[in-house]
C-alpha cells in the first residue's frame, strides 16, 4: 500500500455532527414563505382507468390552493411513467396532488373528490402474463422487445411443469447470449445441477421518504428533494418540470438513505415543483411511508431455471440460465442481466448461455436496489455452488475460491464479439486471508454441532459487483483565505463518499485536511460534473477526479511560485499548505499568498481559462468560479484497465432451532476485495451495513399481495419485515478484512464498496441456514422464513407455495 | 368518494387527569369516543383514517392510573404503566418473571418505553385485511377476505375462528391469563372485575370486539394473585424478526413443580386464535406427571386437538404443538 497521509486514515467527515445532533436539515425541515402543503390521490386498483372525476367540492373547500392532475403534465413515453396518471398500473400510483394550507385540509379535499375508475385486467406474476390468455399488466404489451413494448405468450410451454414449481427453458426470450458450448460443458461435467429457484421483489425502505419541497422565483425553481446524487439529479429533473438546468436550483445537503431507489431524484419529486407553478406558492410534499412503500421503488423479483456443470473437483464448467424479471409496470430494469453477468463473474464457467426476459406486472415499479441483479444472483446460485461442494465432498471455502476471477478476468455478456475484463480481481486472497483470519477450519467444526434443539449452521458466499467509474471531473478552488475549497456534485446518502473522495486533493497537495472545505449538495454553488451517487461509482471516480485536480492545482501553484521567485516550477515542492523551493522552505508563499497571485495573473489561474475537456456543467461552475483564487478544474484523464469490480466473501453462522424454526445469526464476517480503503471506519459501516441488508433478503423481507384483488396486504413498516439490529449478530462484533490490492488502474487504487456486501450477507445467511438442516434442503428461494423451515423438517406439512410462486 | 391513508384527521383530544374526568368524557361522546394509551394501536387506525373517533381521550394524564402495587395476595399493575415500567418493576421480576419476559418481547425497545400493559392487552388484531379498512366481519362487513381460497393468511388464525379468522397479538395477556390475573375494568355505573380467561372473546362472542370492553369502559388496572407467585415459568414467542414483529405463535406456562412432578399447570397461547387459548385438557393430562418428554409430547399432541389451518399458516400447527412441548419441558423441577 502507497504510504498516504489521509487516505486509509479515520477522521470526522464535515457532515456528521449536524447530523448526530439533528441539526441537518432534510428536505421535509424547510420552509418557505407562504408555504402550502400536498397530498396525493393514489389508486386503490392494481389497474384501472379513471372513468370520472369531480374535484369541483374539493376545491371549493375553504384552504384548498389547487390540484395537480395528470392532464397538466407532459405524457411519458411508454413504458416510462409520468408521476400522475389517469390509467394507474398498479395499486398505490399516484392520480391527482391537492394543495392546500395544510395536510389536514388537504386529505379531507381528497376525501371530498368524486372519482369512479374501471377496473382493468391485472396481473401480479410475470408467468401468469406469459400464460396463454394470461393478463397483460399494460394496454400495449407484457414485454419489451429491442425498443418496443410488444407481447409475448409461452405457447408451447408444459404450463403443469409451471404449476409444479419447476420453470420450463423453452419458453420465448427477449435477451440472450452465449460463451463457449455449453451443451459440451456440461457433457464434460461430472456433476450437473439443474434447479428451479427464485428471488423474490422487496422495496428499498429507506429511513426519509422521497419527501420535496419546490417554490419559484424569477422563473428559477428552487427545489429541496431527496435525492442520492446532486450534478446528476439536475438535467433529470430539469426537464421533468420542463426548465433549462440553469433555471433549476437543486438542494439537497442531506439525503436519508435510498440504496439505488433514489440515484437522480424520483419523478414524483416533479408534483410539489409543478402544482407550485400552478398555484404560485411553494408546495411541501411530504411522502408517507405508505406512499413510499408504493412508488419508492423495489427490487425485481427473478425466477430462473438454472443448470450449473462441474467438474469432480467443483469447478464449474458451463452455466445455463433461463430468467424470467418481474419488470413491475414501467421502465426497463435490466436485473436481470446483470444477474447473469455477476454469475458468469463470480464461477468464471467457461461455457454460459444465458436468456431472459422481463415481463411488466402490476406491481410497484423496480428500480435498481443496491447490487441490482447481483444479490439475486447470489441468492439464487450460491446455494446451488453450496450444494455441489456437498455432493462433490469439496470443502465449500475451496469451491467458491476455485471458481472465483483473478487477475483481469473476462466475463458478462459479449459486446461485439468481446466480453469485458475486471481491472483487477484479487478475491482469491481476500478468501486465503479469510481462512486464516477468521479461522475457517474452526468454523466448519461448529457445522452441525447440538445445542439442545439448536443446531449450529456455517455458510459462506461470494459476492461481485460494480465498483467504480472515470472520466469525471474535479474542482477546486485555493482561497485567498487559504483555504482548499473541494467541489463536488456527489450527493450525501450517508456513505459518506462526497467527502471522503475529497481527500484525495488534499493528498494530492499533501496538505492537512483542517485546510479543507468540502462544498456540495446545492446546485447554485458550482458544483462540478460527477458520478451518480450510486453503483458504488463515486469512491474509485472521484478519487481519481479530486487527484486529478489537486495534482493541476499543485502544478499552477509551482508555476506561481516560479512566476514569483524564478526557476522552473519543477523546482518548487508543496506541502502543508504552502509552495516553496526544493532545499529552501523559507522561499516561498503560503496557499493564501499563492492565491492572491492567481487573482492577478488570471488566465489559466483565476478560471478565466478552463481546460476543453471538462464537461459543460463543470465549466459552467468553474466560470461561476472565476476570480474567487486561484480556480482549478480537471477530467479525470488517467489510464483505465477494465470494468472496477469489488468482491465480498460473507462467513454466516447461525443457529436454527428445529423445533420452532427459529433463525439466530451468531457472528457474520466478511473478507473484501475493495482496493485501496479510503477510511475504514466508513468502510466496515458499509460491508456491514450491506450484510445486514442482505440478511433481510435471506430472511424475510418482501412483499405479500391478495392475488384475488391484486393488492398489498403487507404494506406497513413492520410487516415489509426489513432488519433491523436485534436481527444482527451482538455476541460479537462482527468483523472484517481486506485483500488490500490496490485498484491497478488508479493512481489511488479505491474501489466502491457499497454494492458486493448486500450478496455476501445474504448467500452466506442463505447457504448457512441450509447447512444447519443437514445440507440436503432445497429451498431454492429466498427469504426462507419460519414456515418454509418448520415445513422443510416437519414431512407431515405441505408447502403453501411452490418454488416459484410471487409475493406469499 | 376517494381514499386517502396515512394522514391522521383532526379529532377533538381530550387530556383528563382523573379517572372519573375521563369517565365523563367517554359518556358524552358514547360510541364515538376512542381511548388513548400508549398510542402503539391506536395511531395506526387514526393515520389511515379507517377509524375516525370525534374525541379522543388520552389516559396519559391519569397518573393513577399507572401505579404498579403489591395487593398482601399478589400485586395491582395500573393500566397506564408502560412495558419498561413492568419490567424494571422488582416484583414483577422477582415474582411473575415471565410477564417481565413477555413485555421486554413485545415489539421493540423504544415501545416499550412507550406502549403501556393496558394498550398492550386491549390493542386490536393485526388482521392485514381488517387493519387496511377491508369492510370485513370484524368491520360490520359480511365476509373474511383472509379465509378465501386465495387469501394471505400465513399469520392467521389456526383455532377458534369464528367467519373472522384473526389472531389476538398480544404477549403479555397469555401470560396474564396463565397467571390467573383479574382485569379491573371502570365506567360510570362502577367497576367490575373479569378475569383475564373472559375477558379477552372470540368472534364467536362479538366478532366486532377483541375484549370484554364496552364503549364507556376503561381497563384500570390488572390483578395479579399469589397463585403463581414465584412458580416455575416458560414463555416463547415466535416471530419472524428478532424485533418489532408480532408473534406467529407464543406460548405461556405457570406451574407448581415439586420433586419433579407437575402439581399444577396453565398453558396459553396466543397469536394461533382470536383470543389467547388456555389449554385445559393439556394441563389435566400433565397435572400429576413427572415432568418427561413424554409428558411435555402428551401436552403438545393434545393442544392442537381441533387444529383448522388455513392454506398458508398450515406450519402454525407444528409450531404451536412444539411451543406447547416446550412450555411443558422448561418448567424448571
Amino acid at each position: 500500500m502507497a504510504d498516504f497521509k489521509l487516505i486509509g486514515k479515520n477522521y470526522t467527515t464535515p457532515d456528521i455532527l449536524a447530523k448526530v445532533t439533528g441539526r441537518a436539515k432534510y428536505a421535509e425541515d424547510f420552509r418557505a414563505e407562504g408555504m402550502v402543503f400536498a397530498k396525493l390521490l393514489l389508486s386503490p386498483m392494481p389497474h384501472a382507468r379513471v372513468r370520472r372525476m369531480d374535484t369541483s367540492a374539493a376545491l371549493a373547500m375553504p384552504g384548498v390552493e389547487g390540484i395537480l392532475t395528470a392532464d397538466d403534465l407532459e405524457p411519458a413515453e411508454a413504458p416510462q411513467e409520468a408521476g400522475l396518471t389517469n390509467e394507474p398500473l398498479y395499486e398505490g400510483e399516484p392520480i391527482l396532488a391537492v394543495a392546500a394550507v395544510d395536510e389536514e385540509t388537504a386529505a379531507e379535499a381528497i376525501e371530498a373528490i368524486d372519482i369512479d375508475f374501471e377496473p382493468l385486467p391485472f396481473v401480479l406474476d410475470p408467468l401468469e402474463s406469459l400464460r396463454p390468455g394470461g393478463p397483460n399488466a399494460r394496454l400495449d404489451g407484457n414485454t419489451m422487445v429491442g425498443r418496443d413494448l410488444s407481447t409475448i405468450k409461452w405457447d408451447n410451454v408444459d404450463w403443469s411443469e409451471i404449476d409444479r414449481g419447476i420453470l420450463p427453458t423453452n419458453g420465448e426470450m427477449t435477451d440472450e447470449w452465449q460463451v463457449g458450448d455449453v451443451e459440451a460443458g456440461f457433457a464434460a461435467s461430472d456433476l450437473v445441477l439443474d434447479e428451479t429457484v427464485f428471488s423474490a421483489s422487496l422495496s428499498h425502505q429507506p429511513l426519509e421518504t422521497r419527501t420535496a419541497m419546490a417554490y419559484w422565483q424569477n422563473g428559477k425553481c428552487y427545489m429541496h428533494a431527496s435525492t442520492q446524487s446532486t450534478a446528476r439529479t439536475e438535467a433529470g429533473m430539469a426537464r421533468w418540470i420542463g426548465v433549462d438546468p440553469t433555471d433549476l436550483v437543486l438542494l439537497t445537503e442531506y439525503c436519508g438513505g435510498g440504496f439505488g431507489s433514489k440515484i437522480a431524484a424520483s419523478i414524483q419529486s416533479r408534483i410539489p415543483a409543478l402544482l407550485s407553478r400552478k398555484i404560485g406558492k411553494p408546495v411541501m410534499m411530504r411522502v408517507t411511508r405508505q406512499e413510499e412503500n408504493f412508488f419508492g421503488r423495489a427490487r425485481p423479483g427473478i425466477q430462473c431455471r438454472a443448470k450449473f456443470g462441474f467438474r469432480s473437483d467443483g469447478r464449474i464448467l458451463a452455466m445455463d440460465l433461463a430468467l424470467v424479471q418481474d419488470g413491475g409496470p414501467y421502465g426497463r430494469s435490466g436485473d436481470y442481466m446483470s444477474c447473469a453477468d455477476q454469475a458468469s463473474l463470480m464461477y468464471m464457467p467457461e461455457h454460459a448461455r444465458v436468456r431472459g426476459i422481463t415481463v411488466y406486472t402490476n406491481t410497484p415499479p423496480r428500480g435498481a436496489q443496491r447490487a441490482p441483479g447481483g444479490v439475486q444472483a447470489v441468492a439464487m446460485y450460491a446455494p446451488i455452488v453450496d450444494k455441489a461442494a456437498r455432493q462433490l465432498g469439496v470443502d465449500r471455502l475451496d469451491i467458491i475460491e476455485l471458481n472465483a476471477p483473478e487477475g483481469q478476468a473476462l466475463f458478462g455478456r459479449p459486446r461485439q464479439g468481446q466480453q469485458s475484463n475486471v481491472s483487477g480481481a484479487f478475491p482469491k486472497e481476500a478468501i486465503q486471508k479469510a481462512r486464516t483470519e477468521f479461522d475457517w477450519a474452526g468454523m466448519m467444526a461448529r457445522s452441525g454441532q447440538r445445542n439442545g434443539t439448536k443446531v449450529t449452521g456455517i455458510g459462506a458466499a461470494i459476492s461481485s459487483y460494480s465498483a467504480g467509474t472515470s472520466g469525471v471531473d474535479g474542482l477546486l478552488v485555493i482561497r485567498p483565505d487559504g483555504m482548499v475549497e473541494i467541489h463536488t456534485g456527489v450527493g450525501n446518502l450517508g456513505t459518506e463518499s462526497f467527502s471522503d473522495t475529497s481527500r484525495a486533493a488534499m493528498e494530492a497537495l499533501d496538505t492537512p485536511w483542517e485546510q479543507a472545505e468540502v462544498v456540495w449538495g446545492d446546485t447554485s454553488k458550482h458544483l462540478p460534473w460527477s458520478a451518480i451517487q450510486g453503483g458504488s461509482q463515486t469512491t474509485h471516480g472521484h478519487t481519481r477526479s479530486n487527484w486529478a485536480a489537486g495534482l493541476e492545482a499543485k502544478k499552477r501553484l509551482q508555476e506561481i511560485a516560479a512566476d514569483r521567485f524564478g526557476g522552473s516550477p519543477d523546482s518548487f515542492e508543496v506541502s502543508d499548505g504552502r509552495v516553496y523551493r526544493r532545499g529552501n522552505r523559507g522561499q516561498g508563499m503560503t496557499f493564501a499568498q499563492a492565491s492572491e497571485r492567481a487573482i492577478e495573473m488570471g488566465g489559466v489561474y483565476d478560471g478565466s481559462v478552463l481546460p476543453e475537456d471538462l464537461n459543460e456543467m463543470t465549466t459552467r461552475s468553474a466560470t461561476g468560479l472565476q476570480g474567487q483564487g486561484l480556480v482549478v478544474a480537471a477530467k479525470d484523464n488517467f489510464e483505465t484497465g477494465g470494468r472496477n469490480i469489488s468482491f465480498c466473501i460473507g462467513f454466516a453462522e447461525v443457529e436454527v432451532d428445529i423445533e420452532t424454526g427459529a433463525v439466530e445469526l451468531k457472528d457474520y464476517k466478511v473478507a473484501s476485495d475493495a482496493g485501496t480503503i479510503l477510511h475504514p471506519q466508513n468502510f466496515g459501516g458499509q460491508v456491514h451495513g450491506g450484510g445486514i441488508q442482505g440478511f433481510g433478503v435471506a430472511l424475510g423481507q418482501k412483499w405479500v399481495m391478495d392475488p384475488q384483488w391484486g393488492l398489498h396486504v403487507a404494506k406497513r413498516f413492520y410487516s415489509n419485515r426489513p432488519p433491523t439490529i436485534l436481527d444482527s449478530p451482538h455476541d460479537s462484533e462482527m468483523g472484517w478484512l481486506n485483500a488490500d490490492e490496490p485498484d491497478p488502474f488508479s493512481p489511488i487504487g479505491a474501489k466502491g464498496i457499497g454494492e458486493a456486501p448486500v450478496g455476501a450477507g445474504t448467500g452466506a445467511v442463505l447457504n448457512a441456514i441450509s447447512d444447519a438442516l443437514g445440507g440436503d434442503v432445497d429451498f431454492n428461494r429466498s427469504p426462507i422464513m419460519r414456515d418454509m423451515i418448520l415445513t422443510k423438517l416437519n414431512p407431515e406439512l405441505t408447502e403453501a407455495h411452490n418454488k416459484l410462486t410471487t409475493h406469499v | 368518494m376517494a381514499v386517502i391513508r396515512d394522514k391522521m384527521p383532526a379529532f377533538q383530544l381530550f387530556q383528563p387527569a382523573s379517572t372519573e374526568e375521563a369517565l365523563g368524557v367517554l359518556d358524552q361522546y358514547g360510541a364515538e369516543a376512542w381511548v388513548l394509551a400508549g398510542g402503539l394501536d391506536t395511531w395506526d387506525w387514526l393515520k389511515d383514517r379507517v377509524k375516525k373517533p370525534a374525541a379522543v381521550v388520552d389516559l396519559g394524564g391519569v397518573e393513577s392510573l399507572r401505579e404498579i402495587r403489591s395487593t398482601g395476595d399478589g400485586l395491582e399493575i395500573g393500566a397506564m404503566a408502560t412495558l419498561r415500567e413492568v419490567i424494571r418493576h422488582p416484583e414483577v421480576a422477582s415474582q411473575y418473571s415471565m410477564l417481565a419476559d413477555s413485555a421486554s418481547q413485545a415489539a421493540s425497545p423504544q415501545i416499550q418505553n412507550q406502549g403501556t400493559i393496558g394498550g398492550n392487552v386491549v390493542q386490536d388484531t393485526r388482521c392485514w385485511y381488517y387493519r387496511d379498512g377491508w369492510s370485513c366481519y370484524r368491520a360490520g362487513g359480511n365476509i373474511c377476505y383472509a379465509d378465501t381460497p386465495t387469501a394471505m393468511n400465513r399469520e392467521h388464525a389456526i383455532l377458534g375462528a369464528s367467519r373472522c379468522v384473526a389472531v389476538n397479538p398480544s404477549d403479555t395477556a397469555p401470560v396474564l391469563v396463565a397467571l390467573d390475573a383479574e382485569m379491573v375494568v371502570r365506567n360510570s355505573g362502577g367497576e367490575r372485575v373479569i378475569p383475564a380467561q373472559d375477558f379477552f372473546i372470540g368472534p364467536a362472542v362479538d366478532i366486532m370486539r377483541m375484549t370484554a370492553l364496552q364503549p364507556g369502559d376503561i381497563l384500570t388496572s390488572i390483578r395479579i394473585p399469589s397463585t403463581f407467585a414465584g412458580a416455575s415459568f416458560y414463555f416463547e414467542k415466535a416471530r419472524d424478526r428478532a424485533v418489532w414483529d408480532f408473534p406467529l405463535a407464543n406460548v405461556a406456562s405457570a406451574a407448581r413443580v415439586s420433586n419433579g412432578t407437575i402439581e399444577d399447570i396453565r398453558i396459553v397461547a396466543n397469536g394461533v386464535a382470536p383470543y389467547p387459548v388456555r389449554f385445559i385438557a393439556a394441563e389435566n393430562a400433565v397435572r400429576g406427571q413427572q415432568v418427561s418428554e413424554a409428558t411435555a409430547s402428551r401436552a403438545g399432541e393434545i393442544a392442537i386437538n381441533g387444529v383448522r389451518p388455513l392454506a398458508h399458516n398450515g406450519y402454525k400447527v407444528t409450531l404451536l404443538r412444539n411451543l406447547v412441548v416446550r412450555s411443558v419441558r422448561g418448567v424448571e423441577a
